[in-house]
Parts: C-alpha cells; structure tokens; sequence
C-alpha cells in the first residue's frame, strides 16, 4: 500500500481522482469541497434530487466534515505519543513505564483520558472565567489549524495553499494569545509567570524559525507545502537540507527552535515544575487539562512534520522512482522519527536557564540564520540549477563541517578540566 | 446583488471585525480590550482573503496578532501596578477638545470611506473562476524589482535604527 488513495478507491464514494484533494487554493474560485459537491455527489443523485441539489450548503457540509475528521482524527496521535514518551522515558531511566493497563500498558493513555473527563471542572473563582474557558480552544483550534497545510501525502492534504509555509506560521503564532490568555485569566502568580515566560520564549524563537524556512523557500522559490515537497522528488540527496551546506545549519536551527516552541525539555522553563508548579495550565483540572496536553503533543507532531516537509523529502521517497520511505506511512515514520528525537533529547538534556536561553537564540541562532540566508542567496548566484556537481559540492561540504565540528569540539571536551567532586 | 456563501460568509467575517471592534472601544478592562482586538484583526485578516491578498492576510496575522498585540499585552501586564484597572475619563472635557476630536474623526471616516468606495477587488466576492497570480510574486516583483525599491530600503534602514536604539535604550550602563 502506498498511499491510502489505492484503498479508498475500493469503496465506491470514495473514487478518488488524480487530482481531486489539493488546490484549495485562496484565489480559486471554486475550492475542492465544490468540486466534490458537483463531480462526485450529483451524478449519483436521482435526477429529480439533483437539479435542486444546494451546492453551496453541500459544500459548507463537506467542508465541516473534513474538519470533523481531523478533529476526531488527530487527537489519536496524542494518544500514542502520550504513551510513547512514558515508555521512552521508562527505557531512558531503566524502568518499565506503565504496565498495568492492557498489554504492555498500551491502554494507559486511554484511561488517564477517562479519569481526566470525570474530574471536576474547576474554575478559579477569583479569576477571569470568560477568558479563562475560551483560552484552551484558542490554543486547540490553532494547533489544529495548522494540520490543514501539512501535506501527509500527494493527495492527503486539506489545502494545498500558495502561502503554505506562511500560512503555518501564521496560525501558530497565535497560540501565544491562547497562552497569555489562560496565564492572566487564571489570577495566579504561577500561571501568570508561566505565560509572560512562554510568550517571551515563542515569539523570540519565532525569529530563527522565520529565518531558517526563509533558506528553504529562498531554494524552492514558493511558500506553497505541495510544491516544497516536490523539489525534493529525486531521491535522498534532492532533499533540501543536502541541497547547500546552509539549509544543512538551518534545519538544526529550524528543529532547536521549534523544540523551544513548544516548550520542550530543554526549552521548558514555562513549565519548570521546580519553580513555577506547572507554568500557565497550573489552574486547569479534568477535560480543559487535557485540551492543553492534546495540543501539545499534536504540535509536537505538527513541528516534526514541517520539518519534515522542509527539509526531508516530505512524502517523497529515498531513491527517485522507488517508494520507500516515501507516501503517507514514509512521511509518518519519518516525522516519527523527529518526535522520538525530541523525546531523546527532553530526557537526556537538562533546563536550561532563561539567560542562556536567550542567549541561545539572540546571539547565537539569529545572526546565524542571517549568515544562512546570505549563503542562501550567493549559492543560487553560483548554482543557478540544482545539479549533480552542486549536490557533490554541498554533500562535500557538510561532511567536512561535520568533522571539523566533531574535532573541535571533542577538543572543547578534552581541555574541560574533570568534574571534582563537590561535597 | 447575488446572495452566496461568500456573501454570507464576507458578512461573517465583517460582522466579526465590527463588533469586536465596538467592545475595543467600549469595555472597561483593558486586558479584555486587547483579546477582543485580536478578533478584530482575525476579522480583517479574513477580509484580506476576501480581498484575494493572502500574503497579506498572513502577514496581518503574524505581524499583529502574534508580535504587536503580545508587545501590548506585556506592556499593559508589566509597566503597571494594577493592570486590572477599569479605564474612565476622569474629570471634565472642554468643548474645544470634543470638537477637534469630532473633527479628526469624521475626516478619517471620509477616507476610509474613500477608500473602500475605491477598491475594486471587492467586486470579485461574487464573481466566480477568475484565478489571479499568487500574489507573493507580484508583492516581490514590485517591492525587489520595482517602484517599490527605494522606499523599503528607507524602510529596513529605519526598523535597523530603531532596533540599535532599543538595544541601546535597555542596555545596562556600564559603570568604570
């Protein structure tokens, strides 16, 4: 199975044509949900049905039930990942991780949801209950938006926009409101100190992020998902982080960042538990709990994805004209891959501070990602196409930076004098 | 006038846009000013599809909603004693001061009401199959390639001015 289009195509309301899902595109005049409404769903009707068929509420039905599949879609992925992290954390730390709930304990996560729905519903008295019950649905609804232009597949796709990318990072820039709105409407010095902390974070991470995809699309010349994929349709080194030694530093930087914008270990100072109790979800209890750690996991998934579509062949396979690696289940197990890297890292690395976290990225990401982007552009002055001796050039490169990176830094090591004993 | 689902849904988005913008101006708190302004800029973002500039309505949301309205927040959160405050006009307010005010708004109703007379790419909410360019080649063409050059670069010199002068503002003085 390549693609989940060969198994619709056996159900006959499915029958799904070459280029039937992409192309919601903003200038369109008639969108995908349209086009369903009149190809697919008229000609079956009964003639006398059909010519009074309303196709612009059809259409608006079509829409809501694609959205309906996503929402009750995705939250499975949080399922599995909730698990998946106690498991890699149980194997980081030598243990077993829950066990009890069915084989393995892989009915954990399920039942945490069921104790989770049936807790009580707090609501600060003291605090701002209007913003305090819409802040988790900014935050749901904005982390979920962003799976509408994350192509899975060439077909599997909501809306293939020209804006894509920007439109991505549009949407998840808002989630910083949802978080200030729940930090300041719970009327508590914890949760406020873990929203201003969180805000300050993303919106100064959002700048190395901006800047790295800016190398991507400088390469790709569009913002479009579906056409960033397809620039990287010959094989593993067609890929854009082999394509320049720069994209090569962007995609770290890309992945670093949006490890700190999601607030992941090490990036997880809105939500040090040693200091502020649990950052700005401290107040929540039951089901708006659970909205929060929903939306945070399915954007550990989301950023993992882009990252994917980015710079690892997206749905495109490893060797051109070959499926491996490659369709829907190619882009979920690599996009598996990143989030297993991101719960490598959360489970090795400690916190980091906030000054060293600003550091990190004013200092350090920013001016690199601008050196990216000036490298960017005097390579494409060189290498106007995108040949076999550039890739060489680029695979070149990168190996000796690599080894360069591995000396110096095995050197850094060797000079560190051994940590004493501190009694 | 043709009643579609873009109509309805144009009148969603504006509806949305001025309503949110009436409790901007009329609440009380100013931390609630500040949320219902985000649906107000949500609001004209959709307008911007509307008007088939989708890099604009993505920048419209990045731009303010993402940086500017969190800037605001934290300035309300962090430079007062009590950001819960209520806002009220406290004392009296002279007649000269209600005219000039009457004054300016007025003229800036006329413009923009100007202004929306004058788009004409409100036409398209109801015609159909017209495909435009993507606008971000052209948006580039004209600001990279074009008339547009010189007043970016003025532009980009300025927002570089204004950040030395921030960094500059919030650096520790170092004492010797």
């Amino acid at each position: 199975m390549s693609d989940f289009r060969a198994m619709l195509a056996g159900f006959p309301y499915f029958n799904i044509s070459e280029n039937f899902f992409p192309n919601l595109r903003l200038q369109d005049g008639r969108n995908w949900a349209e086009e369903f409404i009149q190809n697919v769903v008229i000609p079956r009707l009964p003639e006398a049905v059909a010519s009074h068929f309303p196709v612009e509420i059809g259409t608006v039905l079509v829409m809501f039930a694609c959205a309906g599949v996503f929402v009750g879609v995705v939250p499975l992925l949080p399922l599995v990942l909730v698990l998946a992290e106690r498991k890699v954390s149980a194997r980081f730390q030598n243990r077993t991780g829950p066990m009890r709930v069915g084989p393995w304990g892989i009915l954990q996560t399920l039942a945490d949801g069921v104790k989770l729905i049936f807790k009580e519903d707090f609501i600060p008295p003291q605090g701002d209950k209007l913003l305090f019950l819409l802040a988790p649905y900014i935050i749901f609804a904005c982390s979920f938006a962003v799976f509408a232009a994350i192509p899975f597949s060439e077909g599997i796709l909501v809306s293939d926009f020209n804006i894509g990318i920007f439109y991505i990072m549009a949407i998840s820039s808002v989630i910083v409101m949802g978080v200030i709105m729940a930090g300041w409407s719970s009327n508590s010095k914890w949760s406020l100190l873990g929203s201003l902390r969180s805000a300050a974070q993303i919106v100064s991470y959002e700048i190395p992020l901006g800047l790295s995809i800016l190398t991507v699309v400088m390469l790709v010349e569009s913002l479009s998902m579906q056409e960033i994929v397809a620039s990287q349709s010959n094989g593993v080194f067609s890929w854009l982080i082999f394509r320049t030694p720069f994209a090569f530093i962007a995609f770290f930087i890309f992945f670093i960042s949006s490890i700190a914008e999601v607030n992941r270990t090490p990036f997880d100072l809105p939500e040090a538990e040693s200091e502020i109790v649990a950052g700005f979800h401290t107040e929540y209890s039951g089901m708006r709990f659970a909205l929060f750690f929903i939306a945070e996991y399915a954007n550990m998934f989301a950023v993992s994805a882009i990252a994917v579509t980015l710079f690892l062949g997206g749905w495109e396979g490893v060797l051109p004209g070959y499926d491996i690696l490659g369709g829907f289940p190619g882009f979920v197990i690599k996009s598996m891959g990143l989030v297993f890297l991101m719960m490598w890292l959360r489970w090795t690395l400690p916190r980091l501070r906030v000054d060293q976290l600003m550091n990190l990225c004013w200092k350090y990401f920013i001016p690199i990602a601008f050196f990216n982007i000036l490298g960017t552009g005097i390579w494409g002055l060189i290498f106007p196409e995108d040949t076999v001796i550039s890739t060489s050039i680029s695979c070149a490169i990168i190996y000796i930076g690599l080894i360069a990176a591995y000396k110096v830094a095995g050197r850094g090591l060797a000079q560190r004098p051994a940590p004493q004993p501190n009694f | 006038m043709e009643f579609t689902l873009k109509t309805f849904i144009f009148y969603g988005f504006a509806l949305m846009t001025v309503a949110s913008a009436l409790i901007v101006v009329t609440v009380r708190n100013i931390v609630h000013a500040a949320f219902s302004l985000m649906v107000t800029l949500f609001g004209v973002a959709g307008l911007y599809v509307f008007l088939q500039a989708d890099f604009l309505a993505a920048t419209q949301v990045i731009v303010y909603v993402g940086g500017i309205l969190v800037l605001i927040l934290f300035g309300v959160m962090m430079t007062s004693e009590r950001f819960d405050m209520p806002i009220q006009v406290k004392g009296h307010i002279e007649r000269g001061q209600l005219l000039l005010g009457g004054v300016i708004a007025l003229a800036l109703l006329m413009l923009l009401l100007t202004v929306i007379a004058n788009t004409p790419a409100w036409k398209n909410l109801t015609d159909d199959g017209t495909e435009l360019p993507p606008t971000t080649e052209r948006i580039g063409e004209l600001i990279l390639n074009g008339p547009f050059l010189l007043p970016f670069e003025v532009v980009s010199v300025l927002l570089l001015v204004a950040l030395i002068g921030a960094a500059l503002i919030s650096r520790k003085e170092v004492r010797d």
